[in-house]
């Protein structure tokens, strides 16, 4: 409890008759990297723009180390943004837009020159004082809009998809960048991103949303390797996702092929989803595994090959490093520590757990 | 990309009617009606009846352009705000008396202000002073700022709509308030459209002649007014030649004022 930097409690959010976000509860702790997670239209960024003040719920509060900050503009929080199209001022060159905050704040022109200088260095911009934003690449300028978030020493840095424009190599680069700032400058980054791969790679801790709704908060080995629902399993790298029968403790029913698995507790007979990741399916060959099938397709994906198997009157996705053509008979066996059950939500509505962490 | 022989048509049309015509306004300007070189046309300005139209003329500009500048930029601020200005509505609204007659507006405004004009008429039943505006340089004011107002408001409305709202976020996220966003981030980037505006409003203004004829009661002489007569009425198509340079020279001034700091995103029309 009392190392909760932010507390959002019960937060609501209407646009046009549309629940943005239902009754959102969630907290962030200090020095830690958090990732809002989820497709767009699932809430992440509204909920990032509530914490920068520039939206206000319709109903719930936010706190901050212990203030009510729900109504406060965004001049008065102590929290900065980096924004999804760095938003530069055009107008003004590098130093004097990461001078901005601190001009504004009233700080000595020594001050000011120091942080601008260890705010290049921090971002590896070093000599770019004079130059224009217009004159700098996109991965140059939200390095840039980094520094001038960060010379203001926000106790939270809000990271509204910073590397969406960027291409994929820079993307990577960055990635290993943010990481490395966080850690040296000791705050908490909340960042928010559709990208699951970024998300694995840089948080502390996923929270995965859905139409407004928290799916799962967790580690990322957490979420990648126990997805509470289907739509996390779906949405966390590729999945096979079947719906199957709990017989009983152990034992999973899928399309009339029985597979033991290590899950208990489900009861007998329900119906489940079944979630097996493409790399835990193994193929071998015919009459040696649980079920037998022939590879309908197959593409080279540079570090493993991606086949697709029918069996059972289903597709199976697999990924090996062993490559089967297109027509051969194989058999499939996962093992059951790799079978991942979850019940079936009922409705829309059950999706929605109401996670207490 | 595009056949350079397309523009052709357009150089010709250029010299025929840009360049010939300047040429022969040159000419004019720095002959006598013997055809011999001469300075006197272009110092005819320095004559007191010449250049104390010129100066009003100036004075007038100024004071409609600024007077143009304090009711545009507010509205433009407000209009791209709001979600009544982004439907384009209001400004339409703004531009609509550009769909009319220019002569005919500003003789609306004669009807309006003149002496038992439907003000004067208004302000004697309700037994308020009545003051008289017609015949005066401020009737003048009056005519040019509701003539060249959406002259201001477009390019200001256009410039300040095509700010990236979360440069205003980040503004305010670095601690801005909404002063401090006003006049550190929205201004200066808005700067290009309010030099378009001033452009726009001031060079008319300044060689109007259809204005103070109309709203000045031919009292008041503008240069406009000065140039004209030399021309239409016979008196001298050198001197009116001359006084035509020297004022171009003044638009010239104004146009190298404003470029320096225009960075050319600015110009919408």
């Amino acid at each position: 409890m009392s190392n909760r930097l932010i507390d959002l409690q019960h937060i609501t959010k209407i646009y046009d008759g549309h629940k943005v976000l239902d009754d959102l509860n969630l907290y962030f702790n200090e020095n830690k990297f958090l990732t809002l997670l989820g497709p767009s239209g699932c809430g992440k960024t509204t909920t990032l723009r509530i914490l920068g003040g520039f939206e206000t719920p319709d109903e719930g509060r936010v706190i901050f180390n212990g203030e009510d900050i729900t109504n406060l503009p965004p001049n008065k929080r102590t929290l900065n943004t980096v924004f999804q199209k760095y938003a530069l001022f055009t107008h003004m060159n590098i130093a004097e837009n990461i001078a901005f905050g601190l001009k504004i704040s009233g700080k000595s022109k020594a001050y000011i020159d120091d942080k601008i200088k260890y705010a290049l260095k921090l971002v590896n911009l070093d000599g770019y004082e004079k130059r224009m934003p217009d004159s700098l690449s996109g991965g140059q300028q939200q390095r840039i809009a980094i520094a001038r978030a960060i010379v203001n020493e926000p106790k939270v840095l809000l990271l509204d998809e910073p590397l969406g424009a960027l291409d994929l190599k820079l993307r990577q680069e960055m990635q290993y960048e943010l990481i490395r700032m966080k850690n040296e400058l000791g705050i908490t980054f909340i960042y928010v991103t559709h990208d699951q791969e970024e998300a694995l790679t840089m948080s502390d801790t996923i929270v995965v949303m859905n139409q407004g709704y928290i799916q799962q908060i967790g580690s990322p080995e957490d979420i990648y390797n126990e997805p509470t629902n289907a739509f996390v399993a779906d949405f966390i790298g590729d999945s096979n996702i079947f719906p199957g029968t709990m017989v009983e403790d152990k034992v999973v029913k899928i399309f009339d092929t029985i597979f033991p698995c290590v899950d208990t507790g489900f009861g007998h007979n329900k119906p489940v989803d079944v979630v097996i990741r493409p790399e835990d399916v193994e193929l071998g060959k015919p009459g040696k595994g649980t079920v037998d099938g022939v590879v309908s397709h197959q593409i080279f994906k540079g570090v493993h090959y991606e086949m697709e198997v029918t069996a059972c009157g289903q597709e199976w996705l697999v990924q090996s490093t062993k490559m089967h053509p297109v027509g051969e008979h194989v058999s499939i066996f996962v093992d059951p520590f790799n079978i991942q059950i979850m019940n079936k939500p009922e409705s829309e509505d059950e999706e929605a757990v109401v996670l207490d962490v | 990309m595009y056949k350079k022989s397309l523009s052709y048509p357009y150089l010709v049309w250029a010299a025929a009617f840009i360049i010939i015509p300047l040429l022969f306004i040159v000419y004019y300007g720095l002959t006598d009606r013997s055809g011999a070189f001469t300075l006197e046309n272009l110092m005819a300005i320095t004559t007191a009846e010449h250049s104390k139209a010129l100066f009003l003329s100036l004075l007038l500009s100024l004071v409609s352009t600024a007077i143009c500048l304090l009711l545009a930029y507010p509205l433009a601020l407000i209009l791209s705000n709001s979600k009544l200005g982004r439907s384009g509505f209001i400004i339409f609204l703004f531009i609509l008396p550009m769909w009319m007659n220019f002569l005919l507006r500003t003789l609306a405004w004669v009807v309006l202000l003149d002496t038992n004009g439907v003000l004067d008429t208004l302000f004697k039943t309700l037994g308020l002073p009545r003051f008289k505006i017609i015949n005066t340089p401020a009737a003048i004011v009056f005519g040019m700022v509701y003539d060249f107002l959406p002259f201001m408001i477009l390019p200001i409305y256009n410039v300040i709509s095509k700010i990236d709202i979360n440069v205003i976020n980040a503004a305010r996220d670095l601690g801005a308030n909404s002063f401090q966003t006003l006049y550190k981030v929205i201004f200066p980037l808005s700067l290009p459209g309010v030099i378009s505006g001033i452009t726009m409003v001031f060079v008319p203004s300044l060689t109007t002649f259809v204005i103070s004829t109309l709203l000045g009661g031919g009292k008041i002489l503008l240069i406009g007014n000065v140039i004209e007569q030399e021309f239409m009425k016979g008196t001298s198509w050198h001197v009116g030649s001359g006084l035509s340079l020297v004022l171009m020279l003044f638009i010239i001034i104004s146009m190298v004022l404003s470029s320096k700091y225009d960075n050319g995103e600015g110009n919408v029309l």
